[in-house]
């Protein structure tokens, strides 16, 4: 398939797929507390009533910085599509990012403005692992290609167990979910209100929606690549990356920011930098990697469990702090 | 050669003449004039094909190297005058030491050396010297409408010298030029002395206790790194017989790598890496244009000038290790060290050091990858970071107050400042602009090199993120409503800015042009393979640059469509956004201020880590090199 069919297909199907998504999301999360939950179309509807309604601002430029992120985040999602390089990809989703908080900072508000601050602590406390989780693909495949990654003959989880745990501790922040809804809570009336949008009302709301539709596809579409060699298994454990965000969503209660960039940079510090130097002193040795890929399978396999058990002492830490929050 | 020449003697004897120049308007004459030329001088020379042939100078070498002597010894002598006035023991010790030990050397050696290059021009000096000539003329006409401001509107209290303030200017400026283009060591080594020299003067310029102190303290770790310098030539003698640089990179490794690990670590002094970064947050004290002269065009940028000359002779060894861990060490601790402050200038001086220590980084590593992103980090933050310094220095006359907080609704009151500070700081961090090209070069180099070291990178440039977004967002962010102040800045201030706004932008956009040009050809002279991003990439990065640059574009729609409401406050407004009425009845003021993070790490003890940290890395990197 050529890039650009692929760039089209993200652009047509994204909004769509991560409507669904959401849509499961809201019935997944309703069944988990003993509701009935919306219908799955719900987040469509909501988008469109958001769209009709009069558009209210306090700062009259505050919009275009929405727009902004939402052109951006599809740029983003375009080029990881596309197969064009991972880090251009990182350092575009970032900007896109900057875009969003720098409308809430624009909105003036004492909420928006803590929501972006938070929201600036998280990109913070994420930003590390993603760019680890950039560079522990590259050892592996030699490239920086999104196109080459996924074509690599290897599973690349094999190689990389502490990165895609590491990943997936940042992909909790990333979907802005509990523990790590600090900048924006998606459940009623909180600390801060709605946090980074509470100035945004109608079709930018809408648009913000639409734009994490778009983030959420292709973060997902980053977790297939850690399984690409095996596309049926990509696109299973695709989805059941997000069916764990949703467990934990309704499991944690919300962490301090303090305790999200403590344990998101010790995350990547332990799982993400662990692995890529177990990786730079193999590399010192390529006869280890050389293996066939059927015996790779076995081996890497129980040095997967050894980072999984480094990371439920963390997780447990964790725990704790929730409770006693 | 004469061009040359010229470059280095007018800044000096410009210097020479405007310390008798008492009144404004003859000086404000010759300042445009000389910088002017310079300017062309510079472009001139850019425009040559490189290296440049240099004739025989007209004086014959002893007759040249017995002038710098004097020169040198005069130096020494006032510096030791200094020491002793201010009673410092270390910088008696340091001084006579590396006068001693350079007149010694002149005198036994020096006689009998036949150096036959004494300047060499090539890709990197010229880059260097359009940096030191675009920007540093750029801060000096800044300074002609900042300096008047200075002394007869916001600091009536401190003396007027202004004629030894514009004269060390020059002479910074000329010493600098001559610093790019020896190839002589010891000449090298005279330069390298006179911007320590005028660096000191320049801080201490108000002559507050505090000044004092921290040129002092300028002096001394500058003074050390000279030491080094000075110990570097003689061991270097030793070695090869030589003293010229390009005779040096060409030598095996094993040879010169004692006189390398030591140049760098005057380069380390220099460019106040860690444990030496206190100068640098020192020298704030200054006049802004100092600040912005010594972060952004000279002083730091001749450190990182020399480690990167230094990077094929390091490359690959475990001295370019050490080298390179001092670097990263220095960027992840003065990222994390700029969320702290609150203060405008610190941020800056915090941001520079974390730079430079990319940079360092990169000459540690020393591959041609590598050297190529530290070339572009040089030019991308001597343009960005000058910029953001002489908008603080306005805002700072206008507001009286350097403090980010203050801030606040810059975007309103001083619009035409503001929009450029974010300009410069788009510059210094954002993709697909400047520094963050850069930053992704370094990346890709040190993933090829050592990827461990990658992890320094990712967490430095998180935290990078950090203190530039929530400054730029204070600058927009308008609570209430702000004054419009009247007249923004003066004509020297306004060409500098807009000079410089404009080459940021230049710089950013022609980033592929300015590679092809000059630094391709010479990391290909120095490592005979050629290092770039690749052209999809460029491609992609000039097309996202296009869609950010379509932002301002929206403004046409400022306020169509929208119904503006007062921001939500908790309570009844009480007054449009700014007051609420609050608990039992309480009116309320809104006030919303940036997080600092104190409570996780504070600059103290990051520093403390940081001086820790790096001093144990320079043992090991002397030692490394003496083994």
């Amino acid at each position: 398939m050529s890039p650009w069919i692929r760039i089209l297909i993200y652009l047509i199907a994204a909004p769509l797929v991560g409507g669904l998504l959401a849509g499961w999301d809201r019935r997944i999360t309703a069944r988990m507390q003993s509701r009935r939950g919306p219908p799955i179309f719900q987040p469509f509807y909501d988008v469109m009533k958001l769209w009709e309604k009069q558009s209210l601002v306090v700062r009259r430029s505050q919009n275009f910085y929405i727009v902004f992120f939402l052109l951006l985040v599809i740029f983003t999602g375009a080029l990881f599509f596309g197969g064009s390089d991972l880090l251009l990809v990182i350092f575009a989703l970032t900007l896109a990012a900057i875009f969003f908080v720098l409308g809430a900072y624009k909105a003036s508000s004492p909420y928006s403005f803590i929501g972006a601050e938070r929201e600036l602590i998280q990109m913070m406390a994420y930003e590390p692992m993603v760019l680890l989780t950039a560079i522990g693909m590259y050892m592996v495949t030699k490239s920086f290609a999104v196109n080459d990654i996924a074509n690599h003959p290897t599973l690349l989880v094999l190689m990389l167990p502490g990165v895609f745990l590491g990943f997936l501790y940042t992909l909790e922040i990333k979907f802005r979910k509990s523990p790590f809804d600090l900048s924006c809570s998606h459940h009623a009336h909180q600390e801060l209100v709605r946090g980074i949008t509470t100035e945004f009302g109608g079709r930018t709301l809408a648009l913000i929606e639409i734009a994490h539709w778009y983030e959420n596809v292709f973060l997902l579409g980053w977790v297939y690549l850690f399984f690409a060699s095996m596309p049926a298994l990509g696109l299973g454990m695709s989805l059941f990356v997000f069916l764990f965000v949703i467990l934990v969503d309704n499991v944690f209660a919300r962490l301090k920011w303090q305790t999200a960039i403590k344990s998101a940079w010790l995350a990547a510090l332990v799982l993400g930098f662990g692995n890529i130097l177990v990786l730079s002193l193999l590399s010192a040795k390529p006869a280890a990697l050389a293996a066939p890929a059927g015996g790779a399978v076995a081996k890497p396999a129980a040095v997967e469990t050894v980072p999984a058990a480094a990371a439920t002492p963390a997780l447990n830490q964790a725990n704790e702090i929730a409770k006693r929050n | 050669v004469t061009l040359i020449l010229t470059l280095i003697l007018l800044p000096l004897a410009t210097g020479l003449v405007l310390l008798g120049l008492k009144s404004n308007l003859p000086r404000q004459i010759l300042v445009s004039g000389v910088t002017l030329a310079v300017c062309g001088g510079c472009v001139v020379l850019a425009l040559m094909p490189t290296p440049v042939k240099l004739g025989d100078l007209p004086v014959s070498q002893h007759g040249i190297n017995l002038g710098m002597l004097l020169v040198e010894v005069a130096m020494s002598l006032f510096i030791l005058y200094v020491g002793i006035r201010a009673k410092k023991p270390l910088i008696v010790l340091l001084t006579l030491a590396q006068a001693g030990l350079m007149v010694w050397f002149e005198l036994t050696a020096g006689k009998h050396l036949e150096v036959a290059q004494n300047l060499f021009v090539d890709k990197f000096a010229v880059i260097m010297a359009l940096i030191n000539g675009i920007v540093g003329g750029g801060i000096c006409i800044y300074a002609l409408g900042y300096m008047r401001e200075y002394h007869e509107v916001a600091h009536r209290d401190v003396q007027d010298r202004r004629p030894l303030f514009f004269a060390l200017l020059f002479v910074f400026m000329g010493a600098m030029f001559g610093l790019i283009f020896a190839n002589n060591l010891a000449w090298l080594f005279l330069f390298w002395e006179i911007t320590t020299l005028c660096s000191f003067l320049l801080i201490g310029y108000t002559r507050t206790d505090e000044a004092k102190r921290n040129a002092l303290r300028a002096l001394v770790m500058n003074l050390a790194g000279g030491l080094a310098f000075a110990v570097a030539i003689v061991f270097l003698h030793r070695q090869t017989g030589n003293i010229e640089l390009q005779a040096m990179i060409n030598s095996p490794k094993a040879l010169v790598l004692l006189p390398a690990a030591l140049l760098c670590f005057a380069g380390i002094t220099k460019s106040a890496q860690l444990p030496f970064s206190s100068w640098l947050l020192g020298a704030m004290v200054a006049p802004t244009p100092v600040s912005a002269l010594l972060h952004s065009s000279t002083m730091v940028k001749a450190g990182v000038y020399l480690v990167l000359r230094m990077a094929p002779s390091v490359a690959g060894t475990k001295v370019g290790m050490m080298v390179a861990l001092v670097g990263a060490v220095t960027f992840v601790v003065g990222s994390l060290a700029a969320i702290t402050s609150s203060e405008a200038k610190r941020v800056l001086a915090w941001s520079t050091v974390a730079n430079l220590g990319l940079i360092v980084l990169c000459g540690g590593i020393g591959t041609a990858e590598a050297v190529w992103a530290g070339i572009l980090l040089i030019i991308f933050h001597a343009v960005a970071k000058c910029l953001l310094f002489l908008c603080v220095g306005v805002v700072e006359h206008k507001l009286h107050s350097r403090n980010i907080e203050d801030m606040s609704g810059l975007v309103v009151r001083m619009p035409k400042v503001a929009i450029m500070m974010q300009i410069g700081m788009a510059g210094m961090f954002l993709a697909p602009f400047g520094m963050l090209i850069s930053k992704w070069a370094v990346l890709k180099a040190v993933v090829d090199a050592y990827p461990s070291l990658s992890v320094f990178i990712a967490f430095g440039s998180a935290a990078t993120l950090f203190f530039w977004v929530k400054w730029m967002g204070k600058l927009i962010e308008v609570v209430g409503t702000g004054e419009r102040i009247k007249k923004e800045m003066v004509l020297g201030e306004a060409i500098a800015l807009y000079g410089l706004s404009a080459a940021t932008a230049l710089a950013c956009l022609l980033f592929p042009l300015i590679s092809i040009r000059f630094i391709e050809p010479y990391v290909y002279e120095v490592f005979g393979q050629a290092a770039s991003l690749g052209e999809g990439n460029v491609i992609i990065m000039t097309a996202m640059m296009g869609v950010v640059m379509l932002f301002p574009v929206c403004f046409i729609g400022y306020g169509r469509g929208v119904k503006v409401m007062d921001a939500y406050l908790g309570g009844a407004n009480v007054q449009s956004s700014v007051k609420f009425r609050s608990i039992a009845d309480s009116v309320q003021d809104v006030s919303i201020g940036n997080y600092y993070l104190h409570n996780l790490f504070t600059e103290a003890g990051l520093a403390r880590w940081g001086v820790i940290s790096c001093s144990a890395l320079l043992v090991a990197l002397v030692t490394l090199a003496i083994i």
